[in-house]
């Protein structure tokens, strides 16, 4: 239970397209994360799976079974909101029953399936209060709660982590892939986070402009991007990128090099790159520098927090061979 | 931020607000008072402040003359009968204007309230028509309609306004937890709306209960309201100043101590989004 189909899903709002053409595929017990910039159309592809907003051409399949034009309380998904979108003016208890009420389930299951999640995420002691009597993570396991009991084909989360801050947005994450992992059951996870993406996901939807630009395993996307989009997307820092004759002598319109991928040194040697450190951000384990080369502009490199350069320092970058990524015109990968 | 203001100055803003609260409670008290008068004493042509014989006897003279209990009665089902149904529209087209909304909602809203705009005399005669040939005239379900109607605008307004304060999330997490559009409504958004459909309801029955155009002219004996038994009293033959004043006084105190003990609420409500 819990596959979930698109076919030339289309959306647009008035003459506005979103999105243009999406067809995916989404196994039973996936974990999928939607990830891309803000305004790439991966909340609304979200939305559309879970019948909030009506497509404008497509189909939707839910285990097989075409609900394109199913309500969403009739799909049997759960949500959870990056506002949490808990009932303010119940309390948590009711909160994560009211699922279970819907579906007209008798008192004495209700209670125990509600007893049960809390127990699960910690609640057992926030039972009878109001939410806002709560903290932002502890709304958001109360949401999760809520969309847990009613054992759900598939659970879709719209940026659930965005509105914590970032000691607690990493331990919910874990949280929720622990949960995965315990319940098998299909996620979507929309993120313009490419950490949480990376991190959490079986699979990655790389969604621009309302298209799939890749989808793939997170080290698929890293090790493979099929273009530069993705290429620049997916990893952090940023990979860097060279246009021009650099790029012509590997045969390509431009070439990428990721951060970690460069070998800097203090002495010149034949074929690197000369330039000078800008800004160095330590961060203790790893040290970024922004280095400028002459000629090819700005340029990241990610290098070992023991060794120690500074503002104005004189490098050489020589960018490992085998890891040089190579773009045709169109930003396709060669 | 503070701003610090002079004693001068607040006790200048104080007194201003005493003088307009008094000149606004002015005609009320005048009312009360005079309700305890004599006849003789509440048309003497130099007027006493405080009565100087106090009397009850205007109270029974009214009872006595038209039944103030049955006018009472029909007020309170009229005003209350009519926000309850006006609710029962008003809640579901309110949430329909704020949480699917289409091109001519705005249209449509503007096209309500635009109804307030004309004076009610000019509908008079189709509505007076409609209501004989509909055997309405006179009876206080009749009444209820029609009050609803009159009120229904500014029900829907008010609905409206509170409800697009509502986060939309939380109506599509009800969705998502499989609550169909009756279940939605019913468990999340009205609980969620209490303090503004209270303030609604609260100003709707007295809107409702002070109204006097329509009951006047649609009533005679036996649904007329409160507001048809003041004005029996307002005779040409005979002054009647101090009776008038008590049938008065008796038509108001209702919705006066309703509206006393639940101002909070109303001030809540009337001025609920204007400061986010």
């Amino acid at each position: 239970m819990g596959s979930i189909s698109l076919q030339h899903v289309q959306k647009s709002f008035g003459e506005v397209q979103i999105i243009p053409d999406i067809s995916l595929d989404i196994k039973e017990g996936e974990f999928v994360v939607f990830v891309g910039p803000s305004g790439c159309g991966k909340s609304t592809l979200l939305r559309l799976i879970a019948g909030l907003e009506d497509t404008t051409s497509g189909t939707i399949l839910l285990d097989g079974q075409d609900m394109t034009k199913a309500p969403p309380a009739r799909r049997g998904l759960a949500m959870v909101f990056q506002s949490y979108a808990l009932y303010p003016h119940m309390s948590v208890r009711d909160n994560i029953a009211f699922p279970l009420k819907m579906a007209k389930m008798s008192k004495e299951e209700i209670d125990k399936k509600v007893e049960y999640a809390a127990r699960t995420l910690n609640l057992s002691s926030y039972l009878d209060r109001r939410p806002r009597a709560l903290s932002g993570g502890q709304r958001q396991r109360v949401a999760i709660g809520r969309a847990i009991v009613r054992e759900p084909k598939a659970f879709l989360f719209d940026e659930p982590l965005s509105n914590l801050d970032a000691a607690l947005r990493v331990n919910m994450r874990l949280e929720i892939t622990e949960l995965h992992q315990q319940l098998k059951t299909t996620m979507i996870y929309v993120t313009h986070d490419q950490v949480e993406a990376m991190t959490m996901a079986d699979r990655i939807v790389v969604l621009n402009a309302g298209n799939v630009e890749q989808f793939g395993s997170p080290l698929d996307l890293y090790k493979k991007p099929a273009n530069r989009f993705v290429a620049g997307f997916i990893g952090s820092p940023k990979m860097n990128f060279v246009d021009g004759p650099e790029a012509s002598k590997h045969n390509a319109h431009s070439i990428g090099v990721r951060p970690e991928h460069f070998v800097i040194s203090r002495t010149a040697s034949a074929g690197a790159w000369a330039g000078k450190v800008g800004v160095a951000e330590q961060l203790g384990s790893d040290t970024f520098l922004h280095v400028q080369v002459e000629g090819l502009g700005l340029m990241t490199i990610r290098t070992d927090g023991d060794q120690v350069f500074e503002h104005g320092d004189a490098v050489f970058l020589t960018p490992d061979a085998t890891r040089i990524y190579r773009f045709d015109a169109a930003g396709n990968s060669l | 931020m503070a701003r610090t203001v002079s004693v001068q100055t607040k006790a200048g803003y104080t007194i201003l607000a005493w003088v307009i609260a008094l000149l606004l409670f002015s005609p009320i008290l005048w009312t009360i008072l005079t309700a305890f008068k004599t006849e003789a004493e509440a048309i003497a042509s130099r007027p006493t402040f405080f009565p100087e014989t106090f009397t009850l006897e205007n109270f029974g003279a009214v009872q006595e003359r038209s039944d103030y209990i049955k006018h009472a009665i029909n007020s309170i089902i009229v005003s209350v009968g009519s926000t309850l149904l006006g609710l029962v529209i008003g809640v579901p087209a309110a949430w329909a204007m704020a949480f699917a909304p289409t091109k001519r909602t705005k249209d449509v809203l503007m096209w309500m309230l635009s109804t307030k705009m004309m004076p009610a005399v000019g509908v008079l005669i189709p509505i007076y028509l409609i209501f004989r040939d509909l055997r309405l005239l006179d009876t206080v379900h009749g009444l209820t309609i029609i009050m609803t109607l009159i009120n229904l605008p500014i029900i829907i307004w008010m609905l409206y306004t509170y409800f697009k304060e509502i986060p939309v999330d939380i109506l599509e997490a009800a969705r998502m937890d499989g609550a169909e559009l009756y279940n939605e409504i019913v468990h999340v958004l009205v609980p969620m709306a209490v303090p503004g459909i209270a303030s609604t309801l609260l100003l709707n029955v007295i809107l409702a209960w002070n109204e006097a155009f329509w009951t006047i002219t649609l009533t005679s004996g036996r649904a007329g309201t409160l507001t048809a038994f003041i004005s029996s009293f307002s005779s040409p033959q005979g002054l009647f100043l101090a009776k008038l004043s008590a049938a008065s006084l008796l038509a108001i105190a209702p919705i006066l101590l309703m509206g006393w003990f639940s101002q909070k609420q109303l001030v809540r409500g009337l001025t609920f989004g204007a400061v986010k």
